[in-house]
């Protein structure tokens, strides 16, 4: 057997029933990558559905991006970096905000519900918040149901 | 010259102390040569299980600096070496020392363990507390370092077979017993640790007798995953799982009935934590505490505490120094009895924990007859509160518990702060003896198809107690690009990295994945393990499942397994795409900023001067000496007010240091080696490192009538008035914790109670006949300040202890003040009719951090201090490189404790430097100039202004300016800028891998 079928990435509940989100993080490495590392010292259980991807900063997330994994049918995808003012390379976390509010809006158009898209600023020292952060956006997502999207239907955009 | 200082420093034990002074000096250009009785550095915090108040795995966050200073080319490991002689003076010692061979040549073995295997003996392993077993040749523990066989006389029947199995002819049966060579250096630090206390005499306890009561190590190694029980804790008696465990704290501290009276300071804490991971790891198991007074003194301890306390159910019985144990011959359950308010209790327990106290190290008699070093009534080095770290013998340092009993970070900042002081000694030396690392030149990958190597770790049972790591290991055996899996126990171990650099040769490797615990702290080590083997560092890749993963999922197996499945293959599809990178080289700017002016800033300033940089000093006030202008006199009977003077006057004559006063940072930039400040009297500076010595402020108080009553003052002022004399109250009342322990400010603030007790004896010994009254919740003299609490109360002092639900009430009536309170040791209600009441305000950190923090882009905790890079191993550093902290500004500490962390920092700013340059990030951007059309954008959103136009007006990137936070790619229109390791395509596949399981390959 392929070894790789045996993962749970591609098994896409059709229904909401018994459906599992996969929710994508891009955590910034110095303020929501470190929460996340706390999270997991501090032993905070939170929903397994997320899978945090490390950026040096959310600055760095670009909405082609996120859009191609929406598009491509993750069901959640969430930006996260420090505080405001608290951004290691100064301000990428408001480029960040910017960003992703425009993106929100755009999101529509193309057919997917703004609401799988999030922002959240977690520091360092918010291990539980990340918990928290993790599970309650994993619960919304799961509310929202699979994304109808897989990628297979929709040309790449730039 | 002949005077010339040896730019060699010896360290004398290899525990977190000795391990850190080592690395510190070899990272400043010194020799080191660290002198190990044992076969293994690595010390007691090898054996612990878990460290508080992070939970931290102990072996998890010691192992990389095992491995550290393993392999530095500078550091000379001299295991099972004691020192015989020493003579000479500061910058010139002889050191002699002798070396036990035990039959095994240490250059010739490799650690495979054959010998072991083939070994017929078994007998106990103290490694294990003498709970598990080992054989007559061993190791004493997996992540040994460095990894060589030892052969155990004591056990050994001689029957030659490992000499005749061991392949490389390491063992070597007449070998001489010991060889003997003398050894020049410019300095010593001392740093041989502790010893436990034995409770075998106390027969009281049954430890001898009830094999269910064991000691708090015994216990660690229990719950350790690589211990004796596979970290399951487990009856000694009869293998089952208790039920409920009693803690007793003070076992051999705070007892005058052994001669031991002071506090070991640890040992609440390390119950705590012991009493939290048993109950994690033990499901149904209940812990219950004993203690005289909960000491959890240190930063975010009180959080530590009320966290067990509410959200674990653990209990906490204070007031109870528990005197004996009991077993019931038939049950074998063990009954404690104590006393909870009016009743006496007795409860029954499966297992009971004594925790034992620090007792000075086994051969600190003798270690301070071989040096000439003067120990104190307990055992331990004598110290003056301004010098902590230096010894009556010029060039002799100490660290660590052999001054006193103390945890790791306080440990692990003396162990660096008398690195400087050594540093400071050999100074001239330095550079004169080190050996530059040479690399195997790296191979060529370019154009390679991907071999990736994947090592899952199974880190103890940390990942592999959760997630099906041989299931992972088989699944990444199948993910295209993949050519070797393999799982370990340790990655991070000396042996797992040998075996990484083996198989990288061996199977050809071009892309290493370890999955296991965080890139943030281990990094750094497996990239030089890769350097090592010939591959760029850069070729390298981290799954996190372990904190984003095992430890998080605990209860869920088959998810947390899923997903460390997923993980991998996220991590392998990016890392198919790694290519290799070079760091650009930034020169240094070999000036330091030091932010404050108080004792820890100025102490700071003064050694790094004494290592030869020109520092800036910065005070925001018009005066220098902060909090301490207000101390007037110590409990050592040393003058406070004397030292300010002669630390302002040091400073003032100092012409490598330069002053500001009156002054604050404007703006901020740059970067390690590179700093630009300009202060708001317009001064602009160019540094290369900075300390933050900011300090902390006192709270004042809005209790109690504080600014109401002229009767009512803190403890700051309580000083200020005893120096003005004509000062005779009758009535004293000292209130402790006013804005501390509290629904605002939970932590301690951890000086007040021994403040109190200064005071309070000082008003005793001026006036015999005024009343004094302590009203605590916990008296928090810990270490040798319990010395003061004693005498304190010989002197007659009165001490009433308050709780949260009944807290002391101050009402202000005509006749006066009347103060009452429900004391929870008598059980009583006391009213007493004070003249003056003394509030012990907390320390609470600077309001002004804030903005510092943001200028220095360095975080605070949530209670406002600022929070270093690591709260057990880098307590001076910020995860920024080129930032130290010392002192108030990271949390309440003393004199001296300050001190130390200011030395520290200075040590840490003199080795950064001392280097000529230092290596920017090589995960820079890039752009493709056939794409860039030159519309600027990148230009405009650069926070560094590393971007600029080229001559074809397209942009082009500074590599060294550019940090590689990469909004500059998020920004480009035509996607023309990318980033080295955080590449478009590396994300995307990275992203995609997840969603469409592995479709994006
Ligand atoms: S570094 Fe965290 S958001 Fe920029």
């Amino acid at each position: 057997m392929n070894p790789i079928a045996e993962g749970s990435g591609g098994k896409k509940a059709a229904t909401a029933e018994g459906f599992e989100p996969r929710v994508i993080i891009f955590a910034c490495n110095w303020c929501s990558y470190s929460g996340a590392d706390l999270a997991g010292t501090s032993r905070y259980q939170y929903s397994p559905n997320v899978r945090i991807i490390r950026v040096m900063c959310s600055g760095r997330v670009d909405p082609s991006l996120i859009l191609k994994a929406l598009r491509n049918g993750a069901d959640g995808v969430m930006v996260s970096g420090c505080h405001p003012a608290d951004c290691h390379y100064i301000n990428g976390n408001q480029k960040a905000e910017v960003r992703v509010s425009f993106l929100k809006r755009f999101l529509p158009h193309v057919g997917i519900d703004p609401r799988r898209l999030g922002l959240e600023w977690i520091s360092g020292s918010e291990g539980e918040l990340f918990a928290k952060i993790a599970t309650s956006f994993t619960e919304e997502i799961r509310e929202l149901g699979p994304n109808p999207l897989t990628g297979d239907d929709v040309p790449e955009v730039r | 010259m002949a005077d010339k200082a040896i730019g060699a420093v010896m360290v004398v034990g290899g525990g977190i102390a000795g391990i850190q002074s080592a690395l510190d000096l070899a990272d400043g250009g010194f020799r080191v040569y660290v002198i190990e009785r044992s076969p293994s550095i690595g010390g007691v915090m090898a054996q612990l299980d878990k460290t508080f108040p992070t939970n931290d795995c102990s072996m998890c966050i010691l192992a990389p600096k095992l491995v550290d200073a393993g392999r530095h080319p500078n550091i000379d490991l001299k295991i099972l070496s004691e020192v015989t002689g020493f003579k000479g003076k500061p910058g010139n010692f002889k050191v002699e020392i002798t070396r036990k061979t035990l039959s095994v040549d240490l250059d010739k073995c490799t650690g495979c363990g054959e010998c072991a295997e083939i070994c017929p003996v078994e007998g106990t392993n103290p490694f294990d507390e003498n709970l598990g077993v080992r054989k007559a040749i061993y190791v004493p523990f997996p992540q040994a370092v460095p990894l060589v066989y030892t052969i155990d006389r004591s056990m050994c029947i001689g029957c030659g077979e490992c000499e005749r199995f061991c392949g490389p002819n390491a063992i070597v049966y007449d070998m001489e017993e010991t060889v003997t060579e003398s050894i020049k250096v410019g300095a010593v630090i001392l740093a041989p640790g502790f010893e436990e206390f034995d409770p075998s005499k106390l027969t009281a306890y049954g430890y001898k007798d009830y094999p269910n009561v064991v000691t708090s190590i015994e216990f660690e190694r229990m719950m350790s995953a690589s211990g004796p029980t596979g970290g399951h804790i487990l009856s000694p008696l009869d293998g089952r799982i208790p039920e409920k465990v009693a803690f007793l704290h003070c076992i051999g501290s705070r007892d005058s009935s052994l001669g031991i009276t002071y506090c070991s300071s640890v040992c609440c804490m390390y119950s705590l934590k012991e009493a939290i991971i048993a109950q994690e790891h033990t499901p149904g198991l209940k812990t219950h505490l004993f203690a005289m007074d909960f000491r959890a003194v240190g930063k975010q301890f009180e959080d530590y505490r009320i966290r067990a306390e509410e959200e674990l159910g653990i209990k906490i019985t204070k007031n109870n120094r528990i005197g004996s144990i009991e077993e019931d011959p038939v049950t074998r359950k063990l009954t404690i009895r104590y006393i909870e308010g009016d009743h006496i209790l007795d409860e029954e327990f499966d297992m009971v924990v004594l925790g034992v106290g620090l007792r000075p190290p086994i051969n600190g008699d003798y270690l301070a007859r071989t040096f000439g070093v003067e120990l104190n009534e307990h055992g331990f080095t004598a110290h003056s509160t301004f010098k902590p770290l230096e010894t009556n013998v010029p060039g002799v340092f100490v660290a660590g518990a052999f001054r006193s009993p103390k945890d790791i970070p306080d440990t692990v900042a003396e162990a660096s702060g008398a690195a400087a002081l050594a540093a400071a000694v050999v100074v001239e030396g330095r550079g004169d003896l080190v050996t530059e690392i040479e690399y195997p030149e790296e191979r060529d990958v370019e154009g390679q198809e991907p071999r990736i190597g994947v090592f899952v770790c199974h880190c103890g049972t940390n990942i592999g107690g959760v997630v099906d790591v041989p299931g992972v290991t088989e699944y990444a055996r199948g993910l295209p690009g993949v050519v070797f899996a393999d799982d370990n126990l340790y990655t991070c171990s000396a042996d797992t990295n040998k075996y990484i650099a083996n198989m990288i040769k061996d199977h050809d490797l071009n892309r290493v994945i370890v999955a296991s615990c965080t890139p943030r702290t281990h990094e750094p080590l497996f990239r030089q393990t890769l350097k090592e083997a010939g591959l760029n560092p850069y070729l390298f890749e981290m799954a996190n499942i372990r904190d984003h993963c095992s430890w998080i999922h605990m209860h869920e197996p088959n998810e947390a397994t899923e997903k460390s499945k997923d993980l991998v293959r996220m991590t392998v599809s990016k890392a198919r795409l790694l290519e290799p990178l070079v760091k650009p080289r930034i020169p240094i700017t070999p000036r330091a900023l030091v932010i404050g002016g108080g004792l820890s800033g100025m102490t700071a300033a003064l050694e790094i001067s004494e290592q030869g940089f020109e520092v800036d000093l910065i005070e925001k006030t018009n005066a220098l000496g902060g909090n301490l202008r207000r101390v007037t006199h110590s409990i050592t009977g040393e003058k406070p007010q004397d030292i300010l003077k002669e630390t302002i006057a040091a400073i003032n004559e100092r012409k490598l240091i330069t002053l500001h006063t009156g002054t604050e940072i404007e703006t901020l930039t740059g970067y390690m080696g590179n700093f630009d400040v300009t202060l708001k009297d317009g001064a602009v500076l160019k540094v290369g490192a900075i300390v933050v010595a900011s300090g902390a402020i006192e709270y004042k108080p809005t209790e109690y009538y504080y600014g109401r009553n002229p009767n009512v003052i803190t403890q700051l002022e309580l000083e200020e008035e005893m120096t003005k004399g004509a000062f005779a109250p009758k009535n004293v009342i000292i209130i402790q914790c006013v804005g501390a322990r509290d629904e605002n400010h939970h932590n301690c603030s951890r000086i007040c109670c021994t403040t109190s007790m200064k005071n309070a004896i000082a008003l005793k010994k001026a006036n015999p006949n005024t009343n004094v009254y302590i009203i605590y919740k916990d008296i928090r003299t810990y270490g040798f300040n319990e010395d003061s609490y004693l005498e304190a109360a010989r002197l007659g002092v009165v001490f009433a202890r308050y709780s949260d639900e009944s807290k002391p009430r101050l009402s202000y009536t005509k006749k006066g003040l009347v103060f009452r309170v429900f004391d929870r040791f008598t059980n009583t209600e006391i009213t007493i009719a004070p003249d003056l009441v003394v509030l012990n305000a907390a320390t609470h950190p600077d309001p002004k951090n804030k903005v510092l923090a943001g200028l220095l882009k360095v975080p605070l905790t949530q209670e406002g201090y600022f929070l270093e890079a690591h709260m057990k191993l880098r307590p001076v550093e910020f995860a920024t490189d080129g930032i130290f902290a010392c002192g108030l500004a990271l949390g309440p500490k003393f004199i001296s404790e300050s001190i130390n962390q200011a030395t520290a920092a200075a040590g840490k700013v003199a080795a950064v430097l001392s280097k000529d340059f230092a290596e920017a990030e090589a995960n820079t951007a890039e752009v493709d100039s056939e794409i860039c059309t030159g519309c600027g954008t990148c230009i405009q959103v650069c926070p560094y202004s590393a971007i600029e136009r080229g001559e074809d007006r397209k942009a082009v990137v500074n590599a060294v300016l550019c940090k590689g936070c990469g909004t500059c790619v998020a920004t480009c229109p035509e996607l023309a800028i990318d980033i080295h390791h955080y590449s478009n395509e590396q994300l995307y596949q990275q992203a995609i891998a997840l969603i469409k399981n592995g479709g994006g390959a």
